[in-house]
């Protein structure tokens, strides 16, 4: 889950007696299950919710190259640095049909971006944490992309067309990426020596809460929720894909050898799915505020590529118009 | 056989290629716009991949125990055979895409030559290279003429980036005895060719943009091809080789 807190700027949900024939017509066809398009009419509201959630999803691709940045040229094996570097320039390649999705939608890219280093638009708060050892690439894929793939599945249906296509692909390479970060700890725990043991559930320790916040606040504390589902953006709710991604993540935990960091964490088969325990509330509000353990270093370092960079975007600008006058000529 | 001479002349080649991609690995999440995050990690992967690929051979041909990994991760910076060129620091933009098109020109010259080796495996490695290659000079040089005819600005960080590493390139247009014999024998490129080449298509893009075409190098007193590095190579080794050095009984 990349977009964890989207405001819908709506309290209240409107029946449809209360709605104007456009809006009737638009909600119509969200449930009869038809894709929105770009040149369709839509709510204003429905438009901005979509441009939050897309860019934020976009810009958790981006701030999440950091991460695992941190460790391409540390990678300790060329057959691992190769897996890295290919995973990275694929969340580079994500971050692009996001930002293609999202400017379907009338917004701008660069604007969008200057909202992210102006610390006004979110990136999901799992990328504030720090990748500490090489045992975090692996729970990075593991945890991490399992967490996001469960919510995009979901999102592969979510009801506008250009939001829903871009997640078909991103989803195929982001499984790709997942298998290769748990079988880059199996080895670790299969063949490693101890200290790599203990490496990895070092780095589950750390992480494992961390990917749970992904799916964003539980659903009595989700205020846009309600609006998000019945536009059908949102398919699933928060809870219920926690839920799916403890059920279907415990039994790969198990076959890795390790445990998670949750005592309450059990098997409960009146309800058929995992109990757990309580996730820290406070912390994620406060990560989400920008008061996590990495936001200001990743801010930072994505507001000095753009800033730094101004001199060589505004060079091939300058070149591309000398060319065309050129041309011209 | 050519077997001693082939060794250094495949880690000449491989060495280059890995430390080349791991100065890109370092511009991950600084470059300066989204497609370019994606076009040098891009880069970077090829050159890693081919990297391996010459070293796999390497090792083979040592048969001492070791294997690719063993030796990008475990040897010493005296035993590396990469061109003093690409261990040069990323510097900005500039430097990096001058010292990527400078490298991306030779590389393209010696992929050519290497593709009619008479050692079917080189010609295999190469031709699958070259074609990654000519995307990369392509880009590079595409990268100098933006910077070199784009603003004030970027045409004075470009020039800045000139003399910072043209000394280095005399190891592009020089070759070792081995390289001549290896040629001789069909085996390798023919290194005064590979000079030749670079010469002409360094000169015409800097033409194209009027940046001025320096001096041919001289004499540079350390030597990539003998282990006589800059003071670079051991910090960036440091940090690539961490993980296998401090757990030297892992596996990964």
């Amino acid at each position: 889950m990349y977009a964890q807190l989207v405001e819908t700027g709506v309290k209240r949900l409107k029946s449809l007696e209360e709605m104007s024939p456009e809006e009737r017509a638009f909600q119509e066809k969200i449930d009869a299950e038809i894709k929105i398009e770009a040149k369709n009419w839509m709510p204003d509201a429905y438009r901005q919710t979509l441009i939050r959630q897309i860019s934020q999803h976009a810009h958790s691709e981006i701030v999440g190259m950091l991460p695992e940045g941190n460790w391409v040229t540390r990678a300790p094996s060329l057959k691992r640095k190769l897996q890295l570097m290919a995973k990275i320039q694929d969340e580079a390649g994500h971050g692009l049909y996001l930002y293609s999705a999202m400017e379907t939608l009338g917004a701008d890219r660069d604007e969008e971006i200057a909202k992210l280093h102006s610390g006004k638009a979110k990136y999901s708060s799992i990328f504030n944490y720090p990748t500490l050892t090489w045992a975090d690439m692996g729970a990075v894929g593991w945890l991490v992309d399992g967490a996001a793939i469960v919510n995009q599945v979901v999102l592969q249906r979510t009801s506008y067309g250009p939001y829903s296509r871009a997640m078909i692909r991103i989803c195929k390479e982001e499984s790709f990426h997942q298998r290769q970060g748990y079988e880059l700890l199996l080895t670790m725990m299969r063949h490693g020596t101890q200290a790599q043991k203990d490496m990895v559930q070092d780095a589950i320790n750390r992480l494992w809460w961390p990917s749970l916040m992904m799916f964003g606040p539980s659903d009595e504390h989700s205020p846009n929720s309600a609006q998000s589902m019945a536009w059908k953006i949102k398919r699933q709710t928060n809870d219920e894909l926690r839920q799916r991604f403890i059920d279907q993540t415990v039994p790969q935990l198990e076959l890795l050898g390790c445990t998670a960091p949750d005592p309450a964490l059990k098997w409960n088969e009146a309800r058929g799915h995992y109990d757990f325990g309580q996730i820290q509330w406070q912390e994620f509000y406060e990560v989400l505020k920008g008061n996590g353990p990495c936001n200001q270093e990743r801010l930072a370092k994505r507001r000095n590529a753009i800033e730094g960079g101004a001199w060589v975007r505004e060079a091939a600008v300058a070149y591309a118009r000398k060319q065309q006058n050129k041309n011209a000529a | 056989m050519h077997k001693q001479a082939l060794i250094p002349y495949l880690l000449l080649l491989g060495d280059s290629a890995l430390i080349q991609g791991q100065r890109l690995c370092e511009w991950c999440g600084k470059a300066p716009a989204l497609e370019e995050e994606l076009a040098l990690m891009n880069v970077g992967l090829d050159l890693v991949g081919q990297a391996r690929n010459w070293l796999e051979y390497a090792a083979e041909l040592l048969d001492d125990g070791r294997d690719a990994d063993a030796l990008a991760f475990r040897r010493d910076e005296r035993a590396f055979r990469n061109l003093l060129l690409v261990e040069q620091p990323n510097g900005d933009f500039a430097v990096t895409m001058l010292k990527q098109f400078l490298y991306d020109a030779w590389h393209h010259a010696a992929l050519e030559g290497l593709c009619a080796s008479n050692d079917a495996r080189i010609a295999g490695i190469a031709a699958k290279a070259l074609k990654e290659v000519t995307y990369h000079l392509r880009r590079s040089g595409e990268w100098v003429q933006r910077l070199g005819d784009g603003t004030e600005q970027s045409r004075r960080r470009m020039l800045d980036a000139i003399p910072l590493l043209w000394r280095f390139t005399v190891e592009l247009t020089a070759a070792s005895d081995h390289e001549v014999q290896l040629a001789a024998a069909g085996v390798g490129a023919d290194p005064a060719l590979v000079g030749r080449r670079w010469q002409a298509t360094v000169s015409a893009l800097f033409a194209s943009v009027e940046l001025p075409l320096p001096q041919a190098a001289s004499h540079f007193y350390l030597d990539g091809r003998q282990g006589l590095h800059t003071e670079h190579l051991g910090l960036l080794l440091a940090e690539m080789q961490f993980l296998p050095r401090a757990y030297p009984d892992a596996t990964w």
